[in-house]
């Protein structure tokens, strides 16, 4: 067992090409484990002579060993040592720190304990971001840190530095309990950013996923995803083909009573809604859902008023407050302008007749703009094309499904089907 | 088996001109305030025309027209041998009607004792033929035995055996016969199913039918859609109906309640040139609507958008429509569509009409006619849009470019939406896979 200085002295010393690292990250492992972890006072100073850049995976080494020590570490100066290791997140050199990728994940994980010890969490959130695209191999990647990322953004109520990491789509999952962390807790930030068409589909990928058995972070998404659908769709869509059987069966027994909400919703009475939320204000409020209950409620209103869009061209205020079951003609003005701020429906309040006038969607997809976007849109759709396109080869010359293929039809004598190379979904066409 | 009863002269004229004649009389059931119940029971006969008596008992709440009806119909059972039924009209009527009227028990004893004997004696016969497996006898033994239960008023017996006859038909003259019998057991059962099923039997015998079986068989087949809500088919099962039915299916249809429901269903299921063809120039139907002026009226003021007197026309037949046994479920249903179709016609050829005038043709409020609008725009089923604060209803076009647009980019998004998901749940699917097979290799 080298002492820390020798350690330390080819840590310094082997950091330079890809072949040292490789020679050091062998020594490292040999010297890993109890014997460093028990000297991991003394570690510290050494830190200050290792730079986080060119050193990393020394420096992981050793910062993981202190962390990981089971002492408090307050120990080492608390406050300090969170510095330090956010310091070492965001300067450290992402090809050297994938070599060694659980440890890092350990530092991570610490980091995030350390910060929501000390109900800071808005500390975590700069080096956890550098972090995240760090250790990713691909923007497309999804990692344990991901999920508490978002974690620590939600507690600090920073929903836009969230964002950031939730554009990338994600299509490779090493773990199943950090997707549906994921998209929970992504959900949860769209949410907060009043992004409900977006949340709904984080929602929607945590509820079908695939699972043996349901899981708590499945039902939980669940029941915001019921809440959710109600907001954007005014109705909950029922379970695809797709989703495992175990939810099928059992998804909704876990949330009753949002199915009942549902059903309320759908008859389409607000005094009803009303009076079943307050009923149930206890168990909303303990699922720390009632918030969005509430906006389940206004959005009822705003579903009615913008049904009549489709009836009437011009309708008095009486007549809309009746319709809409609101008190007075006041409140439907109230709601009405509210919606046409939101740019929700086009209409024009006439106070003098007390007359609101519905106008047409003027969006004549015409201008430049919509030029824009439309093939912006072409083109991000083409790639995904060819990207499940090459899904699809790769899958097709997997020796396993083959060999599973083969079997299926009996003897492989080269009758290629047409349709083996259709890649698009049949429903578009 | 036909019972002649004591019938009003006029009434008895109607039935032997069959169409055409009579017109007070045959059309004193539809267009009168009051219900002529005894001219209207004498177009019936057979045990239709009992049930129809004791459901106007039921249904009609004017106590002289319910008595009379009571008391019709319990001379009728007396010349029967229904048991049951008798006993049901002795505890309706309630002694209101005097001694005369009452629970007859020697009566019910004389009967139930002949028609134990009876059946005995129908009993022991039927096995006799059955010992000698002569298929003609056995047939006619099942035959009888099937008309004697429906006399008595056990119908589900009496299905059973005309059913049982089936296997004993030789020619399609049987088999015919078989279904008619089958299909009245049918009807008066309420089980429109086997109605339908043996009509289509009857319909696919290899001889060629005589036209009134084929009458019976169409009237048949559209009662059992009606039954069943199917008022499209319904309507042309009753306007291909040939006028050769006459009187001759009064155990089960009249010919004027041919002409109503068939004008009925027509006008709330058929488009305007199906309305003009098969109803209106339809010289075969023209003859059933003979007999019942008013409602060939109302089709005629429908089809000339007369739309105030063809609803004016369909509330004066509401009430005693709601007395008729097969009818009375539907008359709501019908009366709906029908108007909802007489809206939706006057809207369509213009760009723009005055809910005022409107409403004096319909013969309603402006509130109310708004709120019917409202209904049946938020249907799709007109396409327009209400200017409630001058009263006015435009008729809107979607812009089929825009629309083509909105629908472009919706799917686009959909498109996408999916695509992504599949991929990842793909990607942990894969996972999940690798991670047993590894395992596996793991021995």
């Amino acid at each position: 067992m080298e002492s820390l200085e020798a350690l330390v002295a080819h840590i310094q010393g082997l950091s330079g090409s890809p072949e040292e690292v490789a020679h050091l990250h062998s020594l490292l492992k040999q010297a890993d484990g109890e014997p460093l972890r028990a000297h991991a006072a003394a570690l510290v100073p050494f830190l200050a002579h290792l730079s986080p850049e060119t050193h990393s995976l020394g420096y992981l080494y050793l910062l993981e060993a202190c962390a990981t020590s089971g002492s408090n570490l307050s120990d080492f100066g608390g406050g300090d040592f969170l510095v330090t290791i956010a310091g070492f997140l965001t300067a450290c050199s992402a090809d050297q720190i994938r070599l060694a990728p659980d440890k890092f994940l350990n530092v991570c994980r610490v980091l995030k304990d350390q910060v929501m010890q000390l109900i800071m969490p808005i500390r975590g959130i700069a080096p956890l971001r550098a972090a995240v695209r760090k250790i990713q191999s691909s923007p497309e990647q999804l990692t344990p840190v991901h999920a508490d990322y978002l974690l620590l953004c939600l507690l600090a109520k920073q929903y836009k530095a969230g964002l950031s990491v939730l554009e990338d789509d994600i299509f490779e999952v090493e773990q199943p309990k950090d997707l549906f962390l994921y998209c929970y807790y992504g959900g949860m930030i769209y949410i907060g950013l009043k992004k409900f068409p977006k949340a709904l589909e984080l929602l929607h990928n945590a509820v079908t996923a695939p699972m043996s058995m349901l899981n708590a972070i499945a039902v939980e998404a669940y029941k915001k995803y019921v809440l959710v659908s109600l907001i954007v769709n005014g109705q909950v869509p029922s379970f695809p083909k797709y989703t495992s059987v175990s939810a099928q069966r059992s998804m909704k027994n876990h949330a009753q009573i949002y199915v009942e909400l549902s059903t309320s919703y759908s008859n389409g009475r607000y005094t009803d809604l009303e009076t079943f939320v307050q009923a149930n204000s206890a168990v909303f409020q303990s699922d720390n859902n009632l918030g969005l209950v509430k906006q389940v409620l206004s959005s009822m209103y705003k579903r009615n008023i913008q049904r009549l869009t489709q009836t009437y061209l011009t309708l008095s205020l009486e007549d809309i407050a009746r319709s809409v079951q609101l008190e007075t003609p006041r409140d439907a003005e109230m709601h009405v302008l509210r919606m046409i701020e939101d740019g929700e429906i086009h209409a024009t309040i006439n106070q003098k007749d007390g007359m609101v006038s519905f106008h047409e969607d003027p969006e004549q997809y015409k201008s430049v703009e919509m030029l824009e976007h439309i093939d912006s849109s072409i083109q991000r759709l083409t790639a995904l094309s060819k990207k499940l396109a090459s899904i699809d080869e790769n899958m097709s010359c997997d020796p396993a499904y083959l060999m599973k293929t083969g079997r299926d039809r009996g003897r492989f004598d080269g009758r290629f089907d047409y349709d083996d190379y259709d890649s698009v979904p049949h429903k578009y066409f | 088996m036909d019972v002649e009863g004591e019938v009003p002269a006029a009434a008895a004229a109607a039935v032997m001109n069959g169409l055409g004649g009579a017109e007070e009389a045959s059309a004193a059931p539809v267009s009168a305030e009051q219900l002529d119940v005894e001219a209207y029971a004498a177009q019936y006969s057979g045990r239709t025309r009992l049930a129809r008596l004791l459901f106007i008992a039921d249904r009609c709440g004017v106590e002289a027209m319910q008595l009379e009806a009571l008391r019709m119909a319990y001379d009728e059972i007396k010349r029967g041998e229904d048991v049951q039924l008798h006993r049901d009209v002795a505890a309706k009527i309630g002694g209101r009607l005097g001694p005369r009227f009452g629970l007859d028990q020697a009566w019910v004893d004389t009967v139930t004792r002949r028609a134990d004997q009876r059946k005995e004696k129908l009993e022991n016969e039927l096995n006799g033929y059955r010992t000698n497996l002569i298929k003609e006898s056995i047939r006619m033994g099942y035959n009888d035995i099937g008309d004697f239960f429906y006399v008595h008023g056990q119908l589900s017996d009496a299905f059973k055996s005309y059913i049982r006859t089936r296997d004993y038909c030789t020619t399609s003259k049987h088999i015919v016969q078989m279904c008619m019998n089958v299909i009245l057991v049918s009807i008066e059962l309420g089980q429109y199913a086997h109605v339908s099923n043996y009509v289509s039997k009857a319909e696919q015998t290899p001889d060629s039918l005589d036209p009134i079986i084929v009458a019976k068989l169409k009237a048949a087949a559209g009662l059992a859609n009606l039954e069943t809500k199917k008022y499209k088919l319904a309507a042309r099962k009753f306007v291909e109906t040939g006028i050769e039915l006459g009187n001759n299916y009064s155990e089960v249809i009249a010919p004027q309640d041919v002409a109503v429901y068939g004008a009925l269903c027509a006008l709330a299921s058929f488009d305007r040139s199906d309305l003009k063809s098969k109803v209106i120039d339809n010289i075969n139907f023209r003859n059933f609507l003979e007999l019942v002026p008013e409602v060939r009226e109302l089709v005629n003021d429908f089809y000339a958008s007369r739309y105030g007197s063809c609803l004016g026309h369909l509330e004066k037949l509401k009430p005693n429509l709601l007395l008729d046994i097969h009818l009375h479920e539907h008359v709501e249903t019908l009366y709906m569509d029908i108007r909802h179709k007489a809206i939706i016609q006057y809207t369509l050829p213009f760009i723009s009409v005055d809910l005022n005038t409107m409403a004096t043709a319909f013969k309603t409020s402006v509130t109310m006619l708004e709120k019917e609008l409202a209904a049946l725009i938020t249907e799709n089923k007109i396409q327009a849009r209400i200017d409630s604060h001058n009263k006015i209803l435009y008729a809107r076009h979607a812009d089929q470019r825009n629309a083509t647009f909105q629908r472009v980019l919706q799917t686009g998004n959909d498109f996408e939406r999916d695509v992504k998901s599949m991929l990842l749940r793909a990607n942990l699917l894969k996972h999940d896979y690798i991670q047993k097979t590894s395992g596996s290799r793991k021995m």
